[in-house]
């Protein structure tokens, strides 16, 4: 599958973001051009105070350009008020948290129905998509457990269910894995790889070589900038060399 | 237009939401919860409990103004605030029985009048049988058709018992000292003087503002007979010939007994002679005025109520940063965020004000239990109606700065928040 052929989902133009602390002025990115299309399974890596976070925070519209115009399904976000900027988040864009943000009192049902009850169409039809949701992940029999009944990984499976009961455009996923031991991190970063085949687009910050390695489109970031963009093959003891290669080229 | 159409049902279901959130949030944090709403649940717990204890108040006050006639005028002896007078002491204020002779003659106004006396209570015995602590008050035949009592069994007292040993008592107390159903022509003690019982009438609850339990009984006897028991307290009750010249009934009164008290025009009077009506308007005058200074306390209380729910939403929302940031991410416009924290301080203040509804009403029990004068304490539903909007507003007014901050929360910093 090559991009040409496939939808543009998010088209980034010159986006620069600045912000003022006290009299500094921080260029968290600094003029960036980026496309993806429908169906990518994107990496985003750098070290920290790269714009990284700035990026991800821009694409799930929670955060808006200083200059430049983001277009996300062809709309121009940049001008968009904010409650509408809050509708496009909760139609079109999915968050996946490092620390899961479950709500301790709720069940993992009520957290996976969160997000429909702000939705206009889904809130009648909440249960039903939230079970759905669920067993997507895996967890059809852990419906009415709550946050401190269920274990890490599974914690971080309802989220991700959370994040995909709106049927997004994109699956943001910030450090998906950074709270969870490499073994549950793996069957987390299968979920994903599931859900790609299924043709979700998924954009995922992370700095571990080995989540990186599922992605097909790997950016590493510096200095508020896009240093390189690389489309790496399925294979995976290539992935790993150009990925090292790479390495060795920013130090 | 559908964004108009579905706009109202959109309002509706976040409501139901945050209705549904408010509640578990509160269920999750009970005790605070209910520390909190402390302030409100005391609140309107006083605020019920005083605006009961008034009506109930005017309840007994109408009752007793209705047995009387609205043109009934009441004469009693009263210590001027300035002047020569306000330095005597009560046994020279008090009337002596001649001063309020000759009324009917220089009153035309006046259609009845009657002197009227108490000497305190007593111990009325017949045979082993005794009842300590009974009123004994003096009156003259014409206090029949004015105070309107119904005579059971028997007579009234007339003129021709002026100096005679004759008493009508109460049913209860017939009862309780054993005396037969009929029991005309009986005698009883009256501290060292016996009486002999002509009428039975029906007793009337006491007014009883200096105390006096529910079992307190009353035994009517001649004006004059009182002067068997010391020095009774005397007054006079009136009534004026009609509606209409009731004012000129109480200015002829006062005249006259200005003129017998040889009271000077610049002097203050050393009595008062008022009219059921007047005094009924001052005792309104008197309850708006408790009303309004207890409404202001309450008020107050309300107030400092509404400063403890700002400050714990403050608290709440402080530690739920990271879910409000988290809301706002999967889609929780501003409007949302502060609807679900608004509806969560108004019914904080609601649950508070159903709970002070409850004690109020436990209060107003235990009030109404205390003194006979306001065992006619009840809730009026309008209270009910008030107290509720009160903690409502509070709820949305204390409620306001909360949900704001919350509601403006950046949600890229509220889910950075530790």
């Amino acid at each position: 599958m090559t991009e040409q052929n496939s939808r543009l989902i998010i088209r980034l133009e010159k986006v620069m973001r600045i912000y003022k602390v006290g009299v500094e002025h921080i260029h968290a990115l600094n003029g960036i051009d980026l496309q993806i299309h429908e169906n990518e399974y994107v990496a985003v890596m750098g070290a920290s105070g790269s714009g990284k976070s700035t990026l991800m925070n821009m694409i799930g519209c929670l955060d808006r350009a200083t200059s430049g115009h983001y277009e996300l399904d062809g709309e121009d976000t940049t001008k968009m008020s904010e409650s509408a900027l809050a509708r496009v988040r909760n139609e079109r864009i999915g968050f996946v948290f490092q620390s899961f943000e479950l709500l301790g009192q709720l069940t993992a049902l009520k957290n996976v129905e969160m997000p429909l009850i702000y939705s206009r169409d889904g809130w009648l039809s909440r249960r039903k998509r939230a079970e759905k949701s669920l067993e997507r992940v895996g967890l059809a029999g852990r419906v009415k457990h709550k946050p401190n009944q269920l274990s890490g990984g599974e914690k971080q499976r309802v989220a991700i269910a959370r994040a995909m009961v709106c049927n997004p455009s994109i699956l943001l996923a910030d450090e998906p894995t950074g709270n969870l031991d490499s073994k549950i991190s793996e069957s987390i970063m299968e979920l994903f790889d599931e859900l790609h085949r299924q043709g979700q687009t998924i954009i995922m910050v992370t700095h571990e070589e080995d989540v990186a390695r599922h992605a097909q489109r790997i950016i590493r970031m510096a200095d508020g900038l896009i240093q390189s963009d690389l489309h790496v093959e399925k294979d995976k003891s290539k992935n790993s060399v150009i990925i090292k290669n790479q390495q060795e080229e920013i130090s | 237009m559908r964004t108009l159409l579905l706009a109202p049902v959109i309002f509706l279901r976040l409501l139901y939401q945050s209705v549904y959130l408010a509640l578990t949030q509160i269920w999750a944090n009970k005790t605070r919860s209910i520390l909190t709403t402390l302030g409100i649940v005391i609140g309107v717990a006083s605020v019920i409990a005083v605006i009961a204890s008034l009506a109930g108040l005017k309840a007994k006050v109408l009752s007793q103004v209705e047995t009387f006639g609205s043109n009934t005028i009441i004469i009693q002896p009263r210590r001027p605030d300035k002047g020569r007078y306000s330095h005597l002491p009560w046994w020279q204020i008090r009337f002596k029985p001649e001063e309020l002779e000759g009324v009917m003659e220089h009153c035309p106004s006046v259609g009845r009048f009657t002197r009227a006396s108490g000497v305190g209570q007593e111990t009325i015995r017949y045979g082993e049988k005794s009842v300590r602590n009974v009123n004994i008050n003096g009156i003259e035949p014409a206090w029949h058709d004015i105070e309107n009592r119904p005579i059971v069994l028997g007579r009234k007292i007339s003129i021709i018992d002026d100096s005679r040993p004759v008493c009508l008592i109460g049913p209860e107390l017939r009862d309780k000292l054993g005396l037969d159903k009929d029991c005309i022509g009986q005698s009883i003690r009256i501290g060292h003087n016996t009486f002999r019982v002509v009428g039975v009438i029906e007793q009337r609850p006491e007014m009883g503002f200096g105390g006096g339990g529910k079992e307190s009984y009353e035994v009517i006897i001649p004006f004059e007979m009182t002067f068997k028991f010391g020095d009774p307290w005397i007054w006079a009750l009136a009534e004026s010939k009609s509606t209409d010249v009731l004012e000129e009934a109480v200015a002829e009164m006062r005249f006259f007994l200005r003129r017998t008290r040889h009271i000077e025009p610049w002097e203050m009077e050393t009595f008062k002679v008022e009219s059921l009506k007047s005094a009924l308007k001052t005792f309104n005058e008197i309850a708006l005025v408790v009303t309004l200074v207890a409404g202001g306390v309450v008020g107050i209380s309300l107030l400092v109520g509404g400063v403890g729910i700002m400050n714990i939403m403050l608290v709440s929302i402080s530690e739920r940063t990271r879910e409000i940031g988290l809301r706002k991410a999967v889609g929780a416009k501003k409007s949302a965020i502060l609807t679900q924290f608004l509806v969560e301080s108004v019914i904080l203040c609601f649950i508070g004000g159903i709970f002070g509804l409850g004690f109020g009403k436990l209060l107003t029990m235990i009030i109404s239990g205390i003194n006979p004068v306001l065992e006619k304490t009840y809730i009026p539903g309008w209270a009910i109606v008030l107290s509720f909007a009160f903690a409502g507003s509070v709820g949305l007014f204390f409620g306001m700065f909360p949900a704001i901050k919350a509601a403006r929360l950046d949600p890229i910093e509220a889910l950075r928040h530790e």
